[in-house]
């Protein structure tokens, strides 16, 4: 093995201790001999969460991330309450008080900034320190000086009325001073609030008793000794015994531009994050200026950390930072608010949606370009946040009715109050997973959805709790939640969206999922991707992918459905659930003879065998002489009808023929989620089909509506039209086209509910009926070559894929 | 190595390693021990206790990944070197010392 390369890190705030923690858990331990300088003589702290510890509802030792030892362990040598002080990129020597001299291969800057203290007259005292009682608020210390002080004080001026100077104000309040905010502009937090949203948020912090004194430009500090006071340009005073300037932050640069390294604003870095002028250096987070942006949020500099530590890990050498969408959510004097984006039209063309509800301080704004979300703000109702950041950060195409996207449905409702919510309620109902398991493991550090998902096992059932456990998430993690970029993954195993994974299958021909593995994941195979990978790598080759069984669950290598005593189910097909005396009399047969332990009618309106052993199957199917119902597998299942114009009286169409020919038509079509069908006779629907992934129901004068994306399982829902037509031809062509459409574009384990919502109904007539992509053929195409292909699974019994394959237990005796 | 039995251990031959299809796993009745069998893709091959310690799902019917093994019941996760739980708190599995003689035959010692 090579010799290790030493990799120094200067600055151990959020950004660099993120970078650490990254890079080691990418194995650059053992690339690198790692060296970090903090200035602080602490391990890393949440910086975020240093207004908590003002407000005394954080203790200062809760706010760690990491402690020291945290270093050791990771094998970090760290510098702690160090500051670097100079570096010569000729000798590749960073240096820093009491001989320490470290040498680099890499050298990462993360520096942060620093509070910008305006030019103010009497500021200082003669020695130059401040004068008793001026504050700034950046670090844990300068917690510790405030608090100490806040005990002796009565009334605090805040400069600054931004995002921090509330923050500061949050907790003086807290602390029991008569808060006042002194701020340069017209309006509150104007970096990221428009006039209207700032008068609200001002109106409800001054219902609260803080004072807000707006354009006041402050020139001096009144007082001896101690402050007592702050002049105004105007002429006008402030008395009070305390100010914490908080007038926003300034990059440190100071070492970086001695070192002759590009500075302007920041550090000036290109998008594999090196700087502009020596390619061995590399700057992340509050100091770095990225395509003219310094970015002062936390998640900008999380996804700064995560693509250096990629780049410098070999994991990915190719990672490259493109800039961040903004946005941010947080809780400003206990009133919610996010904003992402843009807070005002910057075209003509932009269209603005604003609701208004001064009476609760209620204000939502959307800024939309293109039908998609460019910016927004939400100030004092929540409910929506998650909704439209996804739609934000995904650049979502948004519903039309643009009301959808200001007010929730209800049923979001009940999630909101995971504050409130007992520690011992069970929020994931299938793994039995309470508030409290899930509060201990973010606790312990897991910070994302799936690293949650993956501690607790919440969410890896049904999956219907996850937007709970994400709630619970975002509640308990104030303000540190990750966003997992495996999220965005089509299979967690392959670090490639659906999009990239398809173009990467097709033009690297990939035709099997250990080919998939080989090439796409460094040979690394992950079970958990398995499965998705084949249901795509199936959709994209049909009869030319090259089936590996072991890629398959169980169920799909048998053809049954596994139950919780190992045995299976079989189910044979029963078309449009309409049987016969001889069919019902060959599984009355079957089921003796092979001693199933229960016969059950399901709720497709098949017949269940269930205890059935593994290595009777291919007898089972052999003397039962019907079809496989697949109702064990990601695939088309079955098509409930009720009994229609041929004996009800009130029948409106054919139900039971169309379901029988619906049946034969799209038997074993798989898909990225089970597809339940059903058709109904007339609008009473009997069959449900208003709550099946696809169904149909026969309306007056002989037409028929087609309903997508209905649901009645852990979720419902009710299906939208996609189309009314005029016969059984057309209803099987538009289903037909859905799937397709849903087999191409729906997610692995995505329902077609999900499915539908995600892209939106409207789209879909567009795509689908009116054929707006001009693919309706290509679709229709596509499907009847899946259809062309279908064989029955059960064929197996007389022709294994495997000798073993039916196999349940080998008997061995002693060698 | 698979050696001398004078300790108790008994060697068993499972037979031909084609029985175990490539990627998958199989169960064996080994004497009175219900044993599984798996072949991932890796090359290697292990074996461990039949049944899940959590529901007693039939572990041979599994997914596999790598050192990975994934119970077919309720996807819970072990180590299959070290039958160590992954992601959970189910006990671990007790596993088997096994090897593929130069025969082609699966050899498996059971205490």
């Amino acid at each position: 093995m090579a010799a290790k390369q030493r990799l120094v890190l200067i600055g151990n705030g959020m950004a660099g201790a993120r970078f650490l923690e990254e890079l080691t858990s990418l194995g650059g331990g053992e690339q690198y001999d790692i060296v970090a300088f903090g200035d602080e003589p602490y391990g890393n702290y949440n910086r975020i969460l240093l207004s908590g510890v003002v407000s005394g509802t954080h203790d200062p030792k809760d706010i760690f991330i990491n402690p020291l030892s945290w270093y050791r362990e990771k094998g970090v040598t760290l510098h702690a309450g160090v500051r670097a002080g100079w570096i010569d990129r000729d000798s590749k020597k960073v240096y820093a008080p009491n001989n320490i001299g470290e040498t680099y291969d890499k050298l990462v800057l993360a520096t942060g900034s620093q509070p910008f203290v305006p030019p103010l007259e009497g500021l200082t005292r003669e020695d130059g320190r401040f004068k008793e009682g001026v504050f700034v608020f950046r670090t844990l210390d300068d917690c510790s000086a405030i608090l100490a002080y806040a005990q002796q004080a009565k009334r605090v001026a805040v400069i600054g009325g931004g995002l921090l100077g509330l923050e500061a104000a949050r907790g003086l309040l807290k602390q029991g001073l008569e808060v006042h905010i002194v701020h340069l502009t017209a309006h509150l937090m104007d970096a990221q609030l428009d006039p209207s949203s700032a008068k609200l948020l001002q109106r409800a912090m001054e219902s609260m008793n803080i004072h807000v004194h707006l354009e006041k430009s402050s020139t001096a500090l009144l007082g001896n000794e101690c402050v007592s006071g702050i002049g105004f340009k105007d002429g006008s005073r402030l008395d009070c015994d305390m100010v914490v300037l908080s007038a926003g932050i300034r990059p440190n640069v100071d070492l970086a531009r001695a070192s002759g390294l590009t500075v302007q604003r920041g550090i000036v870095v290109h998008n594999d994050l090196s700087c502009r002028n020596d390619p061995n250096v590399f700057a992340i987070g509050e100091c770095a200026q990225h395509n003219n942006v310094v970015y002062g949020l936390v998640a900008p500099l999380w996804e700064q950390a995560r693509v250096l530590a990629e780049r410098l890990s070999g994991k990915n050498p190719q990672a490259v930072y493109r800039g961040s969408r903004v946005s941010t959510k947080l809780k400003v004097m206990g009133v919610d608010l996010a904003v992402m984006g843009d807070k005002d039209p910057r075209h003509e063309e932009d269209e603005v949606v604003t609701y208004v509800e001064p009476s609760r301080g209620i204000y939502k704004k959307l800024v939309v370009r293109d039908g998609k979300l460019a910016g927004a703000i939400l100030l004092g109702d929540g409910q929506m946040t998650p909704r439209l950041l996804q739609a934000f950060d995904r650049s979502e195409l948004l519903p039309e009715s643009r009301s959808e996207l200001l007010f929730s449905l209800g049923e979001q409702s009940q999630k909101l109050s995971v504050a409130d919510m007992p520690d011992d309620t069970q929020v994931c109902n299938c793994n039995g997973v309470s508030k409290a398991k899930l509060l201990a493991a973010i606790k312990g550090g897991a910070r994302s959805l799936k690293a949650v998902c993956d501690a607790t096992r919440a969410g890896t059932g049904c999956g219907s709790c996850k937007p709970q456990v994400q709630a619970i998430l975002e509640w308990a993690a104030d303000g540190l939640v990750a966003e997992d970029p495996s999220v965005h993954y089509y299979v967690p195993g392959v670090p490639l969206t659906k999009v990239e994974l398809v173009r990467a299958i097709k033009g690297q021909d990939l035709r099997s999922v250990s080919a998939v593995f080989a090439v796409l994941a460094e040979g690394r195979e992950d079970a958990a991707s398995k499965l998705g990978l084949a249901s795509l790598l199936k959709t994209i080759w049909g009869k030319d992918y090259e089936d590996e069984r072991d890629a398959r669950f169980i169920n799909d290598r048998v053809h049954a459905n596994i139950q919780n005593d190992g045995t299976f189910s079989v189910i044979p097909r029963i078309y449009g659930g309409v049987t016969s005396p001889d069919q019902l009399r060959r599984i009355a047969d079957v089921a003796e003879k092979y001693q199933a332990r229960m016969v059950k009618i399901t709720g497709g309106q098949r017949i269940d065998l269930l205890g059935l052993p593994k290595e009777s199957l291919p007898a089972v199917w052999q003397d039962l002489g019907m079809p496989s119902g697949h109702a064990y597998t990601k695939a088309f299942r079955t098509c409930k009808t009720c009994v229609g114009t041929d004996f009800c009286r009130y029948g409106l169409g054919d139900s039971t023929g169309l379901g029988i020919q619906i049946e034969q038509r799209f038997q074993g079509i798989e898909s990225p989620h089970k597809m339940k069908l059903a058709a109904s006779g007339c609008p009473r629907n009997c069959a449900e089909a208003t709550t099946k992934d696809v169904g149909a129901v026969a309306i007056e004068g002989g037409r028929w509506e087609v309903y997508v994306g209905g649901a009645a399982g852990s979720k419902v829902r009710k299906g939208d039209v996609l189309c009314v037509v005029d016969t059984h031809d057309e209803v099987m062509q538009y289903m037909g086209r859905f799937m397709q459409y849903y087999r191409e574009q729906g997610k692995y384990l995505e329902r077609t509910y999900d499915f539908v919502e995600r892209v939106g109904v409207d789209h879909l007539r567009q795509v689908l009926v009116e054929d707006s992509e001009g693919m309706c053929e290509r679709l229709d195409a596509e499907i009847q070559a899946a259809i062309n292909a279908y064989v029955d699974p059960w064929k197996e019994a007389d022709h294994p894929k495997h000798p073993a394959q039916f196999v349940r237990e080998l008997a061995v005796v002693e060698d | 190595m698979l050696t001398a039995s004078e300790t108790g251990v008994r060697i068993y031959n499972l037979g031909p390693l084609e029985q175990v299809p490539l990627g998958e796993g199989r169960a064996f009745l080994v004497g009175s021990t219900p044993v599984a069998v798996f072949r991932p893709r890796n090359g290697k091959v292990y074996a461990t206790q039949a049944l899940c310690t959590h529901k007693g799902g039939p572990l041979a019917d599994g997914l596999l990944g790598g050192e990975t093994l994934v119970c077919p019941l309720h996807a819970y996760r072990f180590n299959l070197a070290t039958g160590q739980p992954v992601g959970h708190e189910c006990s671990a599995l007790r596993t088997y010392a096994v090897v593929v003689g130069p025969d082609g035959c699966i050899r498996l010692a059971l205490p």
